[in-house]
């Protein structure tokens, strides 16, 4: 038994597999929650790297490098485990979930950082000089000219960075998270078949990939409409 | 002829070795208009970005209303400028860009309000108002909720010297502002220009391709080679008399290209 659901393993593959759906189709909420959460901190915390990163003063900017570089060449287990059971030895103690999104949030979020910097970086000299010549002040030139012009760009590449979250959320499977994946290996540990939750598992994986991906397509067809050339 | 509102002394400019602007004396009087020409890698737009301050200088100093513009005075000595000083300074200048550089997510009148919004403080009706004098003046009014995308060429330069003049500069500076344009659109952009010229008070620095018009508006005209003045005079001396041999042969080869 599994958030309540019980699994009929006396009627065949068929109900066996129907039986089990509700109980897969409840780790597929914690997984998109997982997923949505980390990309959302990935996605904050990704403009705020791109932003120290871009700094002119190099005091600001090279520690932000070393650091993006640190998070992008360490694996997302180990930074699981660090967070999980590192943390609680000074005293910051998290639920399992909450470490585990955070980490995806963290490791994503070094990765982004780089595709909004090349977002940025994307975006005509011109409009810099412009809006120097106009006098309007670096913030308000980088909040009003050049990030409207930078982030449709780069949705697409953050788009699949969703997908890609989504695939690496069953690694919170390690910290205890009960997600799509854990939950398909518990019942596979407690009915013997493993066969048939894991099928499944592939199958919801592919649905929900195609369905994102799409998505992704949409948001990206629908929103440069205000006159931003892509080049 | 004294008290300029713009004067180089013993400018320099380079970048790593190659010397863009070698020690140039350059000025500039109140209310003059100045047309900047001469072959490609001679240093005309970068005096244009310098007056900007979008590029640096490595030697001399730059003054603009009898201030310096990258340097300021402190303790009886030349210090460089901080950016609060060049913002300050920068007000005075407002700059019109070969590619036009509008911003493109704003429709034209946004792009017209921006900047006086934020940086004068004008309120939104205010700012408005200002921004439809302008486009009446460059003959647009009726595009001031497109995009800059939807609109030509030089519709797009009319607009970009419409959201210059938005803020009231007192000396405007042209860098080559229809050598992005298609051969017809020319004539529309160059109509502006005139009209602004006519203004007694505005101060304007152009550089630029088009002979015949640099002839017309001007009252000075400074050839320029290897980052210095080579020669300069009224458009007739200039054009019809040149003294040097360089000068002669530029003209020969543009008014016959």
């Amino acid at each position: 038994m599994l958030y309540g659901f019980t699994w009929d393993t006396g009627h065949g593959e068929l109900a066996f597999a129907i039986s089990i759906l509700p109980i897969l189709l409840m780790g597929l909420i914690t997984t998109l929650e997982a997923a949505f959460l980390g990309f959302f901190v990935a996605c904050v915390l990704g403009m705020g790297f791109a932003v120290l990163r871009g700094a002119r003063s190099r005091l600001v900017a090279w520690p932000t490098a070393v650091v993006i570089e640190f998070i992008r060449d360490t694996p997302l287990i180990a930074q699981l485990f660090f967070l999980y059971y590192v943390l609680p030895d000074y005293g910051i103690l998290f639920p399992a979930f909450l470490t585990g999104t955070l980490a995806l949030g963290i490791q994503y979020s070094a990765y982004m950082s780089e595709v909004y910097r090349a977002g940025i970086q994307a975006v005509d000299r011109g409009q810099r000089e412009a809006a120097k010549s106009l006098d309007l002040p670096p913030a308000r030139t980088f909040t009003h000219v050049i990030l409207p012009q930078a982030i449709p760009r780069v949705i697409p590449a953050l788009g699949n960075y969703l997908v890609s979250i989504m695939k690496d959320v069953p690694v919170l499977s390690v910290v205890t998270v009960i997600e799509m994946l854990n939950a398909a290996k518990i019942i596979g540990d407690q009915t013997f078949d493993y066969l048939v939750p894991l099928s499944m598992v592939g199958g919801i994986y592919l649905i929900l990939t195609i369905v994102a991906s799409a998505l992704v397509r949409l948001v990206d067809v629908k929103l440069p409409k205000r006159g931003i050339s892509l080049r | 002829m004294s008290d300029p509102i713009i004067a180089f002394d013993k400018v320099k400019k380079a970048y790593g070795h190659f010397t863009v602007i070698n020690e140039l004396n350059f000025e500039v009087q109140r209310g003059e208009k100045v047309t900047i020409i001469g072959p490609s890698g001679s240093g005309k737009s970068t005096v244009l970005r310098i007056l900007m301050t979008l590029e640096g200088i490595n030697g001399g100093v730059v003054y603009v209303g009898g201030e310096p513009l990258w340097h300021e005075r402190l303790n009886g000595s030349m210090v460089p400028a901080s950016e609060r000083h060049l913002r300050k300074m920068r007000t005075q200048l407002g700059m019109v860009f070969q590619q036009f550089n509008l911003f493109p997510h704003m429709s034209v009148l946004r792009n017209l309000t921006e900047a006086p919004r934020v940086v004068l403080g004008l309120s939104k009706e205010k700012a408005r108002q200002r921004a439809e004098e302008l486009l009446e003046l460059v003959g647009l009014v009726d595009q001031a909720h497109k995009f800059p995308g939807q609109l030509s060429g030089g519709q797009q330069q009319r607009v970009g010297i419409a959201r210059a003049l938005a803020m009231r500069p007192k000396i405007m500076l042209f860098d080559e502002p229809t050598s992005a344009l298609d051969p017809e659109l020319v004539g529309e952009v160059l109509n502006v220009i005139r009209k602004l010229a006519a203004e007694h008070d505005l101060t304007m620095v152009m550089v630029t391709h088009e002979m015949r018009f640099a002839r017309e508006i001007s009252d000075r005209v400074c050839f320029f080679d290897k980052g210095r003045i080579h020669e300069q005079g009224t458009p007739e001396q200039l054009f019809s008399q040149p003294k040097e041999q360089r000068t002669r042969e530029f003209l020969k080869a543009v008014l016959n290209g």
